[in-house]
């Protein structure tokens, strides 16, 4: 009776554990299937060359914005990288230090610190000095944001290196540094960019930290002290219009940034699982 | 020549020192900077910032002379986020359960990929997707809420589908996969020992992974955790779906607000320095509370696997094994 008893509560919770997987993927696919059929409806070639219209006029696209998306991504990138993987050497070379210990958190932390306080702080340091809008100041932002992922990658990556490299180098009599540099490093380095092309895929979907700091611009701008379109803050901003016909680019925006987001995964995901395997048969 | 290689080597650590402690720099400014810019409202409303439900940004005669208290927004924050937990709690350790103790080998790598694919789903798109499919939805199911259930003050207000109900699904699916992974990894931290000492005993498959789960409870509460944060600072999805209105409400039909929120929506407009200075006091707030849960949870899961450790080595203890034999 007991057994019963007990057979019966296992096989249900062994059900329930299955279902939840099962809930789990209804908003993906639920979300997918929207963001492609109401995405494909509006996407055209206008949306890739041209820039927005105003209300009224139909057409126009988002060719400012997704360069404007690409370009501070890119500058947040070039401040980032050198910061974020140069940590990440240190904390896995120094593992054992104070100073090791004390940044992993502070690179937890900040992972942890939400975007939009990301972005209160980039406002700060950038709009409230020079007193303008501009893509540097969203370029802040999204670097900051950078930084602990791919120090954290670049860190975990070090880690995976065989010992016996750095000892071989060590042992034909180079320095610790040129060990790290011209040996482990190198080793590493596929990973590691795999690392920093998650982290860019992560940080062209933010919204949130640009929406004080790059702000939005109706036209084109490649000058990095100006404001600037974002592909996200438009989203936004014809999301929240009353306009069926923003909506709709709106629609069109999100199937361009999902696909962006997804196509960056997926290539990391393959390009990681590679380097496991490479890493585990040596 | 020794000497000047060791030499060498401590330059180059100093070199690489300097990176670290910019990012630990960047983390205090962070704190500094929101501090310094915040001032005029920390000074002129204390305490009171946060027990007070007055937010009345539009100065009357003077400039500075404008109302504020943040108490609406805290709420609306805490209550979405677990709303939010209480959903999708129980679904990420069913998840993590399945993918790291049920599911067949086969299935595994897919089915992780697919729920970590709900993490890389930027914030906007489950906003856009929150706003056009979520929030009508949610409205006909508020429309067909029987009146009886209407009486309760959970049920009461108009049915917008705009408000807390929506904001507490959308953050559910958003941190469901964030807890979800972060749970497998505690869970793959069990020892193996722990789930085979129960089959021994003639435990049931559920039975065995109770014994799993309540080994890495730390863990899987620090999980839990991390993901609290998460949905404490989310914005943008939030934003597009809770409806926007400063009142305190249990309703979960009443549209709310919250801090990301706020700050999101009256950043650029703020109508005086006061008001810009309330509005970074609700940033600097948030980020306290995301400082103190991330860390309280990361020491939590960093206990975990400490003992996950520490646990074989004073468990084999081969000189007695010898001695025995």
């Amino acid at each position: 009776m007991k057994t019963w008893r007990r057979r019966v509560t296992s096989r249900i919770a062994v059900a329930l554990c299955a279902l939840s997987v099962l809930i789990a993927l209804i908003p993906l696919a639920a979300i997918l299937f929207y963001v492609v059929s109401q995405g494909i409806q509006a996407l055209n070639w206008n949306f890739f060359t041209k820039t927005p219209v105003p209300v009224g006029e139909t057409g126009g696209g988002m060719a400012n914005a997704i360069v404007g998306s690409l370009m501070m991504s890119g500058l947040g990138a070039l401040m980032a990288v050198p910061v974020g993987i140069l940590s990440g050497i240190y904390m896995s070379e120094y593992a054992g230090s104070r100073l090791a210990s004390a940044v992993r958190f502070a690179a937890d932390t900040l992972n942890g610190v939400p975007s939009i306080v990301i972005g209160v702080f980039a406002y700060t340091i950038v709009v409230l000095p020079f007193r303008q809008f501009s893509m540097i100041a969203g370029a802040v932002a999204l670097g900051t944001m950078m930084i602990p992922i791919i120090a954290r990658n670049t860190e975990e990556l070090l880690r995976l290196v065989p010992h016996t490299l750095r000892e071989g180098a060590l042992a034909l009599g180079a320095t610790r540094g040129r060990a790290i540099m011209t040996v482990v490093l190198p080793a590493a380095l596929p990973g590691i960019i795999t690392g920093v092309v998650l982290a860019l895929a992560r940080i062209a979907g933010e919204t949130a930290p640009l929406l004080f700091t790059s702000l939005n611009n109706g036209y084109w701008n490649l000058d990095p002290t100006q404001p600037t379109a974002s592909l996200t803050v438009q989203i936004y901003t014809y999301a929240s219009s009353p306009y069926e016909d923003w909506h709709r680019q709106a629609w069109a925006g999100a199937l361009v940034l999902v696909s962006i987001v997804l196509i960056c995964s997926i290539l990391a995901r393959f390009a990681t699982r590679r380097l496991e395997k490479m890493s585990l048969g040596s | 020549m020794k000497t000047s290689r060791s030499g060498g080597d401590g330059w180059f650590r100093v070199f690489l020192g300097v990176f670290p402690v910019l990012v630990l720099a960047i983390v205090v400014g962070i704190g500094i900077a929101l501090f310094s810019e915040s001032i005029l409202s920390i000074r002129r409303f204390g305490i009171n910032f946060w027990f007070t439900d007055v937010w009345d940004p539009v100065p009357h005669g003077n400039a500075l002379t404008g109302q504020f208290g943040a108490k609406p927004f805290i709420w609306g924050t805490l209550y979405s986020s677990i709303l939010a937990l209480i959903i999708a709690g129980p679904i990420s350790l069913g998840i993590a359960t399945y993918l790291s103790e049920l599911c067949p080998p086969k299935l595994r790598q897919p089915l992780i990929f697919l729920t970590e694919l709900l993490a890389a789903i930027p914030s906007i798109v489950y906003g856009l997707w929150g706003v056009f499919v979520l929030v009508p939805l949610i409205r006909q199911v508020e429309v067909h809420t029987p009146e009886s259930w209407r009486q309760f003050p959970l049920f009461s207000g108009p049915p917008l589908g705009l408000g807390m109900l929506s904001a507490a699904l959308i953050l559910a699916i958003m941190v469901t996969p964030f807890i979800s992974s972060l749970a497998r990894e505690v869970l793959k931290a069990v020892p193996r020992t722990q789930r085979e000492g129960a089959y021994a005993l003639g435990a049931t498959q559920w039975e065995a992974i109770r014994v799993a789960l309540s080994y890495g409870r730390t863990g899987i509460i620090g999980a839990v955790m991390l993901g609290f944060g998460r949905a404490l600072g989310e914005t943008m999805a939030v934003t597009m779906v809770i409806g926007n209105n400063p009142r305190v409400s249990w309703s979960l039909f009443a549209p709310q607000y919250t801090m990301a929120a706020v700050i999101a929506n009256e950043f650029t407009e703020a109508a005086d320095e006061l008001h810009l200075h309330a509005l970074i006091e609700i940033g600097l707030v948030l980020f306290i509370i995301t400082l103190f849960v991330n860390a309280l949870s990361r020491l939590l899961i960093w206990s975990m696997n400490k003992q996950a450790v520490a646990r074989p080595k004073t468990k084999l203890e081969p000189a007695k094994i010898g001695s025995a034999a």
